[in-house]
Protein backbone atom coordinates (compact mmCIF):
# COMPACT_ATOMS: atom_id res chain seq x y z
CA UNK A 1 0.00 0.00 0.00
CA UNK A 2 3.03 2.31 -0.07
CA UNK A 3 2.50 5.30 -2.30
CA UNK A 4 6.11 5.63 -3.34
CA UNK A 5 5.24 5.71 -7.01
CA UNK A 6 6.06 9.07 -8.51
CA UNK A 7 3.16 10.51 -10.45
CA UNK A 8 3.89 12.46 -13.57
CA UNK A 9 2.86 16.09 -13.52
CA UNK A 10 1.39 17.05 -16.87
CA UNK A 11 0.93 20.72 -16.07
CA UNK A 12 4.00 22.56 -17.25
CA UNK A 13 3.33 25.47 -14.89
CA UNK A 14 4.63 23.39 -12.03
CA UNK A 15 8.37 23.55 -11.58
CA UNK A 16 9.74 20.30 -10.11
CA UNK A 17 12.00 20.94 -7.16
CA UNK A 18 15.50 19.47 -7.25
CA UNK A 19 18.85 20.30 -5.74
CA UNK A 20 19.84 21.80 -9.08
CA UNK A 21 16.77 24.02 -9.38
CA UNK A 22 17.23 25.28 -5.79
CA UNK A 23 20.89 26.07 -6.52
CA UNK A 24 20.07 27.88 -9.75
CA UNK A 25 17.39 30.04 -8.10
CA UNK A 26 19.64 30.65 -5.13
CA UNK A 27 22.41 31.99 -7.34
CA UNK A 28 19.99 34.22 -9.26
CA UNK A 29 18.48 35.97 -6.23
CA UNK A 30 15.49 33.62 -5.86
CA UNK A 31 13.82 35.23 -8.88
CA UNK A 32 11.73 33.31 -11.35
CA UNK A 33 9.73 31.11 -8.98
CA UNK A 34 6.13 30.80 -10.09
CA UNK A 35 3.00 30.35 -7.97
CA UNK A 36 2.76 26.89 -6.42
CA UNK A 37 -0.84 26.50 -7.47
CA UNK A 38 -3.35 28.42 -9.59
CA UNK A 39 -6.21 30.54 -8.22
CA UNK A 40 -8.95 29.52 -10.64
CA UNK A 41 -12.48 30.80 -10.80
CA UNK A 42 -14.91 28.04 -9.80
CA UNK A 43 -16.45 26.17 -12.74
CA UNK A 44 -20.16 25.41 -12.94
CA UNK A 45 -19.69 21.70 -12.37
CA UNK A 46 -17.15 19.14 -11.18
CA UNK A 47 -17.09 15.35 -10.91
CA UNK A 48 -16.31 15.72 -7.21
CA UNK A 49 -16.09 18.54 -4.70
CA UNK A 50 -14.14 18.42 -1.45
CA UNK A 51 -15.30 20.87 1.22
CA UNK A 52 -12.33 21.93 3.33
CA UNK A 53 -8.83 22.84 2.17
CA UNK A 54 -6.78 21.39 5.00
CA UNK A 55 -4.35 18.54 4.64
CA UNK A 56 -7.14 15.93 4.70
CA UNK A 57 -9.21 17.64 1.99
CA UNK A 58 -6.30 18.56 -0.27
CA UNK A 59 -4.88 15.06 0.12
CA UNK A 60 -8.24 13.50 -0.80
CA UNK A 61 -8.40 15.68 -3.92
CA UNK A 62 -4.84 14.69 -4.81
CA UNK A 63 -5.59 10.95 -4.52
CA UNK A 64 -8.89 11.35 -6.41
CA UNK A 65 -6.93 12.86 -9.29
CA UNK A 66 -3.81 10.68 -9.10
CA UNK A 67 -5.09 7.23 -8.14
CA UNK A 68 -8.73 7.30 -9.19
CA UNK A 69 -8.29 9.48 -12.29
CA UNK A 70 -11.41 11.52 -11.66
CA UNK A 71 -11.76 14.03 -14.47
CA UNK A 72 -12.46 17.20 -12.55
CA UNK A 73 -12.12 17.84 -8.83
CA UNK A 74 -12.40 21.04 -6.79
CA UNK A 75 -11.41 21.83 -3.22
CA UNK A 76 -13.50 24.58 -1.63
CA UNK A 77 -11.87 26.38 1.29
CA UNK A 78 -13.67 29.15 3.19
CA UNK A 79 -10.39 30.75 4.29
CA UNK A 80 -6.95 29.96 2.98
CA UNK A 81 -5.14 26.66 2.40
CA UNK A 82 -3.90 25.15 5.64
CA UNK A 83 -5.24 28.02 7.75
CA UNK A 84 -7.36 25.79 9.98
CA UNK A 85 -6.26 22.85 12.05
CA UNK A 86 -3.55 21.87 9.56
CA UNK A 87 -1.66 24.99 10.61
CA UNK A 88 -2.65 24.77 14.27
CA UNK A 89 -1.62 21.30 15.42
CA UNK A 90 1.59 20.20 17.15
CA UNK A 91 2.75 18.15 14.11
CA UNK A 92 3.13 14.84 15.95
CA UNK A 93 2.91 11.61 13.95
CA UNK A 94 2.54 8.16 15.53
CA UNK A 95 0.43 5.02 15.09
CA UNK A 96 0.53 3.39 18.55
CA UNK A 97 -3.24 3.09 18.94
CA UNK A 98 -4.77 0.21 20.86
CA UNK A 99 -7.23 -1.55 18.59
CA UNK A 100 -6.46 -3.36 15.35
CA UNK A 101 -8.80 -1.11 13.35
CA UNK A 102 -7.01 2.02 14.55
CA UNK A 103 -3.53 0.57 14.26
CA UNK A 104 -4.27 -0.30 10.63
CA UNK A 105 -5.60 3.18 9.88
CA UNK A 106 -2.87 5.19 11.60
CA UNK A 107 -0.07 2.92 10.40
CA UNK A 108 -1.37 3.23 6.84
CA UNK A 109 -0.74 6.95 7.33
CA UNK A 110 2.77 6.44 8.75
CA UNK A 111 3.69 4.29 5.74
CA UNK A 112 2.45 7.01 3.40
CA UNK A 113 4.32 9.66 5.43
CA UNK A 114 7.52 7.70 4.87
CA UNK A 115 7.34 8.25 1.11
CA UNK A 116 5.36 11.49 0.99
CA UNK A 117 8.14 13.97 0.22
CA UNK A 118 9.14 11.85 -2.79
CA UNK A 119 5.54 11.26 -3.87
CA UNK A 120 4.70 14.96 -3.84
CA UNK A 121 8.14 16.25 -4.89
CA UNK A 122 7.79 18.54 -1.87
CA UNK A 123 9.79 18.35 1.34
CA UNK A 124 7.27 17.83 4.15
CA UNK A 125 10.21 17.51 6.57
CA UNK A 126 8.99 14.18 7.95
CA UNK A 127 11.36 13.28 10.76
CA UNK A 128 11.08 9.90 12.47
CA UNK A 129 12.75 11.07 15.66
CA UNK A 130 10.69 8.82 17.94
CA UNK A 131 7.65 9.42 20.16
CA UNK A 132 8.16 8.71 23.85
CA UNK A 133 4.98 8.32 25.94
CA UNK A 134 5.65 8.50 29.67
CA UNK A 135 4.11 6.43 32.46
CA UNK A 136 3.86 7.94 35.95
CA UNK A 137 1.75 5.43 37.87
CA UNK A 138 1.06 1.72 38.12
CA UNK A 139 -2.09 2.25 36.09
CA UNK A 140 -0.10 4.13 33.43
CA UNK A 141 2.39 1.29 33.24
CA UNK A 142 -0.32 -1.32 32.82
CA UNK A 143 -2.08 0.69 30.11
CA UNK A 144 1.17 1.54 28.31
CA UNK A 145 2.44 -2.02 28.34
CA UNK A 146 -0.92 -3.20 27.04
CA UNK A 147 -0.52 -0.74 24.18
CA UNK A 148 3.04 -1.94 23.51
CA UNK A 149 1.92 -5.58 23.33
CA UNK A 150 -1.18 -4.80 21.25
CA UNK A 151 0.85 -2.71 18.81
CA UNK A 152 3.50 -5.37 18.37
CA UNK A 153 0.82 -8.01 17.78
CA UNK A 154 -0.67 -5.72 15.11
CA UNK A 155 2.69 -5.23 13.42
CA UNK A 156 3.20 -1.67 14.69
CA UNK A 157 6.55 -0.90 16.33
CA UNK A 158 6.44 0.06 20.01
CA UNK A 159 8.79 -0.82 22.84
CA UNK A 160 8.93 -0.45 26.59
CA UNK A 161 11.78 1.53 28.15
CA UNK A 162 12.89 1.74 31.78
CA UNK A 163 13.17 5.27 33.23
CA UNK A 164 16.94 5.18 32.70
CA UNK A 165 16.53 4.06 29.09
CA UNK A 166 13.96 6.83 28.55
CA UNK A 167 16.38 9.40 29.92
CA UNK A 168 19.16 8.03 27.73
CA UNK A 169 16.86 8.45 24.69
CA UNK A 170 15.80 11.96 25.82
CA UNK A 171 18.56 13.45 28.03
CA UNK A 172 16.61 16.57 29.16
CA UNK A 173 14.00 14.34 30.84
CA UNK A 174 13.80 14.57 34.64
CA UNK A 175 12.81 11.08 35.78
CA UNK A 176 13.13 11.26 39.55
CA UNK A 177 12.89 14.56 41.36
CA UNK A 178 9.26 15.32 40.57
CA UNK A 179 5.86 14.80 42.09
CA UNK A 180 4.95 12.08 39.57
CA UNK A 181 8.26 10.31 38.83
CA UNK A 182 8.71 8.66 35.45
CA UNK A 183 8.27 4.91 35.96
CA UNK A 184 8.83 3.92 32.35
CA UNK A 185 7.94 4.90 28.82
CA UNK A 186 6.62 3.48 25.56
CA UNK A 187 8.72 4.41 22.54
CA UNK A 188 7.57 4.32 18.94
CA UNK A 189 10.74 4.91 16.93
CA UNK A 190 8.88 5.32 13.62
CA UNK A 191 6.87 8.18 15.10
CA UNK A 192 8.00 11.78 14.84
CA UNK A 193 6.99 15.09 13.33
CA UNK A 194 6.47 16.79 9.94
CA UNK A 195 6.20 20.37 8.80
CA UNK A 196 2.44 20.90 8.95
CA UNK A 197 2.18 23.81 6.47
CA UNK A 198 4.31 21.93 3.96
CA UNK A 199 1.81 19.06 4.03
CA UNK A 200 -1.00 21.36 2.90
CA UNK A 201 1.20 23.17 0.37
CA UNK A 202 2.68 19.97 -1.00
CA UNK A 203 -0.70 18.35 -1.54
CA UNK A 204 -2.12 21.60 -2.97
CA UNK A 205 0.73 21.94 -5.44
CA UNK A 206 0.63 18.30 -6.54
CA UNK A 207 -3.18 18.26 -6.82
CA UNK A 208 -3.16 21.51 -8.78
CA UNK A 209 -0.63 20.04 -11.20
CA UNK A 210 -3.07 17.19 -11.83
CA UNK A 211 -5.82 19.65 -12.68
CA UNK A 212 -7.56 20.00 -9.32
CA UNK A 213 -9.09 23.46 -8.83
CA UNK A 214 -8.20 24.82 -5.38
CA UNK A 215 -10.66 27.60 -4.62
CA UNK A 216 -9.85 29.67 -1.55
CA UNK A 217 -12.11 32.25 0.11
CA UNK A 218 -15.11 30.19 -0.95
CA UNK A 219 -17.43 29.22 1.90
CA UNK A 220 -20.09 26.58 1.33
CA UNK A 221 -23.49 27.89 2.40
CA UNK A 222 -25.73 25.02 1.35
CA UNK A 223 -25.78 21.50 -0.04
CA UNK A 224 -28.15 21.08 -2.98
CA UNK A 225 -30.00 17.78 -3.40
CA UNK A 226 -31.95 16.11 -6.18
CA UNK A 227 -35.57 15.03 -5.86
CA UNK A 228 -34.41 11.53 -4.94
CA UNK A 229 -32.36 12.95 -2.06
CA UNK A 230 -28.95 12.51 -3.65
CA UNK A 231 -26.38 15.27 -3.83
CA UNK A 232 -26.65 17.70 -6.75
CA UNK A 233 -24.02 20.23 -5.71
CA UNK A 234 -23.33 23.06 -3.32
CA UNK A 235 -24.20 26.70 -2.80
CA UNK A 236 -21.19 28.86 -2.07
CA UNK A 237 -20.30 32.49 -1.46
CA UNK A 238 -18.92 32.40 -5.03
CA UNK A 239 -22.06 30.94 -6.60
CA UNK A 240 -23.62 27.51 -7.07
CA UNK A 241 -21.46 24.58 -8.18
CA UNK A 242 -22.88 21.22 -9.18
CA UNK A 243 -21.31 17.85 -8.45
CA UNK A 244 -22.59 14.32 -8.00
CA UNK A 245 -20.07 13.59 -5.29
CA UNK A 246 -19.31 15.85 -2.33
CA UNK A 247 -16.77 14.96 0.34
CA UNK A 248 -16.84 16.92 3.59
CA UNK A 249 -13.50 17.32 5.34
CA UNK A 250 -14.30 20.29 7.56
CA UNK A 251 -12.82 19.27 10.95
CA UNK A 252 -14.37 21.32 13.77
CA UNK A 253 -17.10 22.64 11.48
CA UNK A 254 -18.22 19.22 10.20
CA UNK A 255 -21.47 19.41 12.19
CA UNK A 256 -22.28 22.79 10.69
CA UNK A 257 -21.64 21.68 7.10
CA UNK A 258 -23.40 18.33 7.42
CA UNK A 259 -26.50 19.96 8.91
CA UNK A 260 -26.86 21.73 5.54
CA UNK A 261 -27.74 18.31 4.16
CA UNK A 262 -29.82 17.35 7.16
CA UNK A 263 -27.24 14.86 8.47
CA UNK A 264 -26.75 14.94 12.24
CA UNK A 265 -23.41 13.71 13.53
CA UNK A 266 -22.32 12.43 16.97
CA UNK A 267 -19.75 15.21 17.29
CA UNK A 268 -18.93 17.96 19.73
CA UNK A 269 -16.44 20.69 18.82
CA UNK A 270 -13.94 21.85 21.43
CA UNK A 271 -11.01 24.26 21.40
CA UNK A 272 -7.66 22.48 21.62
CA UNK A 273 -4.78 24.71 22.59
CA UNK A 274 -1.11 24.74 21.67
CA UNK A 275 1.77 27.14 22.12
CA UNK A 276 5.36 27.66 21.04
CA UNK A 277 8.38 29.07 22.84
CA UNK A 278 10.99 31.46 21.56
CA UNK A 279 13.38 29.61 19.23
CA UNK A 280 16.51 28.09 20.75
CA UNK A 281 19.34 25.91 19.45
CA UNK A 282 18.61 22.19 18.98
CA UNK A 283 18.16 20.86 22.51
CA UNK A 284 15.33 18.35 22.28
CA UNK A 285 15.83 15.15 20.28
CA UNK A 286 12.39 13.55 20.11
CA UNK A 287 8.68 13.91 20.92
CA UNK A 288 7.67 13.38 24.55
CA UNK A 289 4.06 12.96 25.65
CA UNK A 290 2.64 12.53 29.11
CA UNK A 291 -1.03 11.69 29.40
CA UNK A 292 -1.13 11.74 33.17
CA UNK A 293 0.33 15.15 33.94
CA UNK A 294 -0.71 16.27 30.51
CA UNK A 295 1.93 17.80 28.31
CA UNK A 296 3.43 17.00 24.98
CA UNK A 297 6.45 18.65 23.49
CA UNK A 298 8.88 18.58 20.59
CA UNK A 299 11.23 21.05 18.95
CA UNK A 300 10.61 22.39 15.47
CA UNK A 301 13.40 22.79 12.95
CA UNK A 302 13.10 26.55 13.49
CA UNK A 303 14.04 25.93 17.13
CA UNK A 304 10.72 26.67 18.81
CA UNK A 305 9.50 24.23 21.42
CA UNK A 306 6.08 23.12 20.22
CA UNK A 307 3.87 22.37 23.21
CA UNK A 308 0.45 20.79 23.17
CA UNK A 309 -2.06 21.68 25.87
CA UNK A 310 -5.47 20.18 26.48
CA UNK A 311 -8.96 20.83 25.26
CA UNK A 312 -11.11 23.39 26.99
CA UNK A 313 -13.97 22.02 29.04
CA UNK A 314 -16.73 23.51 26.90
CA UNK A 315 -17.76 23.27 23.25
CA UNK A 316 -16.80 26.31 21.23
CA UNK A 317 -15.95 27.61 17.75
CA UNK A 318 -13.75 30.50 18.90
CA UNK A 319 -10.27 29.10 18.12
CA UNK A 320 -9.07 30.26 21.53
CA UNK A 321 -9.59 29.15 25.11
CA UNK A 322 -8.78 29.73 28.75
CA UNK A 323 -5.22 30.57 29.77
CA UNK A 324 -5.37 28.08 32.65
CA UNK A 325 -5.33 25.25 30.07
CA UNK A 326 -2.02 26.42 28.60
CA UNK A 327 -0.59 27.18 32.06
CA UNK A 328 -1.33 23.65 33.15
CA UNK A 329 0.64 22.21 30.23
CA UNK A 330 3.56 24.57 30.94
CA UNK A 331 3.66 23.51 34.60
CA UNK A 332 3.96 19.89 33.48
CA UNK A 333 6.68 20.75 30.93
CA UNK A 334 8.71 22.67 33.53
CA UNK A 335 8.42 19.75 35.93
CA UNK A 336 9.56 17.19 33.35
CA UNK A 337 12.25 19.41 31.79
CA UNK A 338 13.62 21.84 34.39
CA UNK A 339 15.99 23.38 31.85
CA UNK A 340 12.99 24.95 30.07
CA UNK A 341 11.80 26.91 33.14
CA UNK A 342 13.32 30.20 31.97
CA UNK A 343 12.13 29.96 28.35
CA UNK A 344 9.62 32.54 27.22
CA UNK A 345 6.54 31.59 25.24
CA UNK A 346 6.14 33.22 21.86
CA UNK A 347 2.48 32.65 21.05
CA UNK A 348 -0.50 30.44 21.85
CA UNK A 349 -3.68 29.61 19.95
CA UNK A 350 -6.55 27.20 19.70
CA UNK A 351 -7.98 25.00 16.98
CA UNK A 352 -11.51 23.60 16.93
CA UNK A 353 -11.53 19.82 17.05
CA UNK A 354 -14.56 17.60 16.43
CA UNK A 355 -14.68 14.85 19.03
CA UNK A 356 -16.67 11.60 18.70
CA UNK A 357 -17.99 9.59 21.64
CA UNK A 358 -15.37 6.84 21.07
CA UNK A 359 -12.49 9.18 20.09
CA UNK A 360 -12.21 7.47 16.70
CA UNK A 361 -12.90 9.19 13.39
CA UNK A 362 -15.78 8.74 10.95
CA UNK A 363 -14.66 8.17 7.33
CA UNK A 364 -17.74 6.98 5.55
CA UNK A 365 -20.69 7.25 3.29
CA UNK A 366 -23.67 9.07 4.78
CA UNK A 367 -27.45 8.55 4.54
CA UNK A 368 -27.38 11.07 1.65
CA UNK A 369 -26.25 9.38 -1.61
CA UNK A 370 -23.18 11.09 -3.03
CA UNK A 371 -22.31 12.77 0.27
CA UNK A 372 -19.25 11.49 2.15
CA UNK A 373 -17.70 12.60 5.39
CA UNK A 374 -14.23 12.47 6.92
CA UNK A 375 -14.57 13.88 10.44
CA UNK A 376 -14.36 13.18 14.15
CA UNK A 377 -10.57 13.20 14.29
CA UNK A 378 -10.75 15.01 17.60
CA UNK A 379 -7.34 15.91 18.91
CA UNK A 380 -5.35 13.66 16.57
CA UNK A 381 -6.11 14.35 12.93
CA UNK A 382 -2.77 15.65 11.66
CA UNK A 383 -0.88 12.38 12.08
CA UNK A 384 -3.44 10.61 9.92
CA UNK A 385 -3.45 13.14 7.07
CA UNK A 386 -2.12 11.01 4.17
CA UNK A 387 -3.85 7.81 5.32
CA UNK A 388 -7.20 9.48 5.92
CA UNK A 389 -7.01 11.36 2.63
CA UNK A 390 -6.08 8.18 0.77
CA UNK A 391 -8.97 6.03 2.06
CA UNK A 392 -11.41 8.96 1.88
CA UNK A 393 -10.59 9.40 -1.82
CA UNK A 394 -11.16 5.66 -2.30
CA UNK A 395 -14.54 5.90 -0.54
CA UNK A 396 -15.64 8.84 -2.70
CA UNK A 397 -14.40 7.38 -5.98
CA UNK A 398 -15.87 3.89 -5.51
CA UNK A 399 -18.86 4.71 -3.30
CA UNK A 400 -17.64 2.06 -0.88
CA UNK A 401 -15.11 2.13 1.93
CA UNK A 402 -11.53 0.97 1.60
CA UNK A 403 -11.01 -2.09 3.88
CA UNK A 404 -9.00 0.13 6.24
CA UNK A 405 -11.79 2.64 6.86
CA UNK A 406 -14.67 0.15 6.64
CA UNK A 407 -15.02 -0.03 10.47
CA UNK A 408 -15.12 3.77 10.84
CA UNK A 409 -18.78 4.20 9.91
CA UNK A 410 -21.44 6.54 11.13
CA UNK A 411 -23.63 3.56 11.97
CA UNK A 412 -21.19 2.09 14.50
CA UNK A 413 -22.70 4.26 17.23
CA UNK A 414 -26.12 2.72 16.58
CA UNK A 415 -24.84 -0.82 16.13
CA UNK A 416 -22.54 -0.80 19.14
CA UNK A 417 -19.30 -1.37 17.22
CA UNK A 418 -17.43 1.43 18.93
CA UNK A 419 -13.64 1.71 18.53
CA UNK A 420 -12.86 3.11 21.95
CA UNK A 421 -9.51 4.88 21.77
CA UNK A 422 -10.04 7.25 24.70
CA UNK A 423 -6.78 6.03 26.28
CA UNK A 424 -4.71 6.20 23.08
CA UNK A 425 -5.96 9.62 22.06
CA UNK A 426 -3.45 11.08 24.54
CA UNK A 427 -5.19 14.41 25.05
CA UNK A 428 -7.49 14.30 28.04
CA UNK A 429 -10.99 15.16 26.88
CA UNK B 1 -12.56 46.37 30.06
CA UNK B 2 -14.68 45.11 27.19
CA UNK B 3 -13.18 44.17 23.82
CA UNK B 4 -14.70 44.86 20.42
CA UNK B 5 -16.53 41.53 20.29
CA UNK B 6 -18.16 42.15 23.66
CA UNK B 7 -15.87 39.91 25.66
CA UNK B 8 -14.21 41.05 28.79
CA UNK B 9 -10.47 41.26 28.43
CA UNK B 10 -9.78 38.51 30.93
CA UNK B 11 -7.66 35.41 30.69
CA UNK B 12 -10.41 33.15 31.97
CA UNK B 13 -14.13 33.20 31.47
CA UNK B 14 -16.14 34.71 34.32
CA UNK B 15 -19.34 32.77 34.87
CA UNK B 16 -22.36 34.08 36.71
CA UNK B 17 -23.42 31.33 39.12
CA UNK B 18 -27.11 31.96 39.89
CA UNK B 19 -26.40 31.26 43.56
CA UNK B 20 -22.89 32.68 44.19
CA UNK B 21 -22.37 35.38 41.58
CA UNK B 22 -19.52 35.86 39.16
CA UNK B 23 -16.64 33.40 39.53
CA UNK B 24 -13.73 32.29 37.29
CA UNK B 25 -14.21 29.30 35.01
CA UNK B 26 -11.80 26.92 36.83
CA UNK B 27 -14.31 26.80 39.72
CA UNK B 28 -16.83 25.17 37.38
CA UNK B 29 -17.28 21.88 35.58
CA UNK B 30 -18.97 21.82 32.18
CA UNK B 31 -21.92 19.46 31.94
CA UNK B 32 -22.72 19.35 28.23
CA UNK B 33 -25.86 20.25 26.32
CA UNK B 34 -28.83 21.10 28.55
CA UNK B 35 -32.48 20.02 28.38
CA UNK B 36 -31.83 16.44 27.21
CA UNK B 37 -34.51 14.40 28.92
CA UNK B 38 -33.97 10.71 29.53
CA UNK B 39 -36.66 8.82 27.59
CA UNK B 40 -39.58 7.77 29.78
CA UNK B 41 -39.82 4.34 28.14
CA UNK B 42 -36.34 3.36 26.92
CA UNK B 43 -37.48 -0.13 25.90
CA UNK B 44 -39.92 1.34 23.37
CA UNK B 45 -37.29 3.33 21.48
CA UNK B 46 -35.80 2.26 18.17
CA UNK B 47 -32.05 1.75 18.05
CA UNK B 48 -31.70 5.04 16.22
CA UNK B 49 -33.72 6.96 18.81
CA UNK B 50 -31.63 5.48 21.62
CA UNK B 51 -28.42 6.34 19.70
CA UNK B 52 -29.62 9.90 19.29
CA UNK B 53 -30.32 10.15 23.01
CA UNK B 54 -26.89 8.76 23.91
CA UNK B 55 -24.66 10.35 21.31
CA UNK B 56 -26.23 12.98 19.10
CA UNK B 57 -25.66 16.56 20.24
CA UNK B 58 -26.62 19.81 18.52
CA UNK B 59 -22.99 21.07 18.57
CA UNK B 60 -24.50 24.50 18.03
CA UNK B 61 -22.58 27.31 16.42
CA UNK B 62 -24.21 30.24 18.19
CA UNK B 63 -26.32 30.47 21.39
CA UNK B 64 -26.02 27.12 23.15
CA UNK B 65 -28.02 25.99 26.20
CA UNK B 66 -25.70 23.99 28.44
CA UNK B 67 -25.24 22.68 31.96
CA UNK B 68 -22.54 23.82 34.34
CA UNK B 69 -21.81 22.83 37.93
CA UNK B 70 -20.20 25.21 40.41
CA UNK B 71 -18.08 22.35 41.76
CA UNK B 72 -15.60 24.44 43.74
CA UNK B 73 -18.29 26.73 45.11
CA UNK B 74 -21.86 25.94 46.03
CA UNK B 75 -21.66 22.59 44.21
CA UNK B 76 -24.98 23.18 42.45
CA UNK B 77 -25.90 22.59 38.83
CA UNK B 78 -27.35 25.38 36.72
CA UNK B 79 -27.88 26.11 33.04
CA UNK B 80 -26.29 28.73 30.85
CA UNK B 81 -26.90 30.20 27.43
CA UNK B 82 -23.50 30.84 25.83
CA UNK B 83 -22.63 31.98 22.31
CA UNK B 84 -20.14 29.39 21.05
CA UNK B 85 -18.79 31.82 18.45
CA UNK B 86 -17.59 34.28 21.14
CA UNK B 87 -17.80 32.30 24.42
CA UNK B 88 -19.89 35.21 25.73
CA UNK B 89 -22.38 34.08 28.39
CA UNK B 90 -25.77 35.49 27.40
CA UNK B 91 -27.53 34.26 30.53
CA UNK B 92 -27.38 31.76 33.35
CA UNK B 93 -30.50 30.29 34.89
CA UNK B 94 -31.67 27.68 37.36
CA UNK B 95 -32.37 24.12 36.29
CA UNK B 96 -36.11 24.53 36.86
CA UNK B 97 -36.28 27.55 34.57
CA UNK B 98 -36.75 27.39 30.82
CA UNK B 99 -34.01 28.79 28.62
CA UNK B 100 -34.29 32.48 27.77
CA UNK B 101 -35.64 32.75 24.23
CA UNK B 102 -33.99 35.85 22.84
CA UNK B 103 -30.20 35.48 22.61
CA UNK B 104 -29.84 39.25 22.89
CA UNK B 105 -31.33 39.33 26.39
CA UNK B 106 -28.25 39.44 28.54
CA UNK B 107 -28.44 38.58 32.21
CA UNK B 108 -25.57 40.90 32.95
Amino acid sequence: MRADVRHSFPDLTMQPFSALSLLKRGLSGQRGWTAQWRSPEPKNAYDAIIIGGGGHGLGAAYYLASEHRLGSVAVLEKGWIGGGNTGRNTTIIRSNYLFDESAALYDHAVRLWEGLSQTLNYNVMFSQRGVLMLAHSVHDMQVSKRHVHANRAAGVDNEWLTPEEAQAFCPPLNIGDIRYPVLGAALQRRGGTARHDAVAWGYARAADALGVDIIENCAVTGIVRNADGSVAGVQTTRGPISARRVGVSAAGHSSVVMKMAGVELPLESYPLQALVSEPVKPVFPCVVMSNTIHAYISQSDKGELVIGAGTDAYTSYTQRGGLHISSHALEAVCELFPMFRRLRMLRNWGGIVDVTPDRSPIIARTPVPGLYVNCGWGTGGFKATPGAAHVFAWTIARDEPHPINAPFTLERFRDGNLIDEAAAAAVAH
Amino acid sequence: MVTADGLRDEHVLLIQCPYCGERPEPEFVYGGQAHIARPQQPAELTDQQWTDYLYRRDNTRGPHAERWRHTHGCGRFFNALRDTTTDHFLATYRLDESPPRAPGESAK
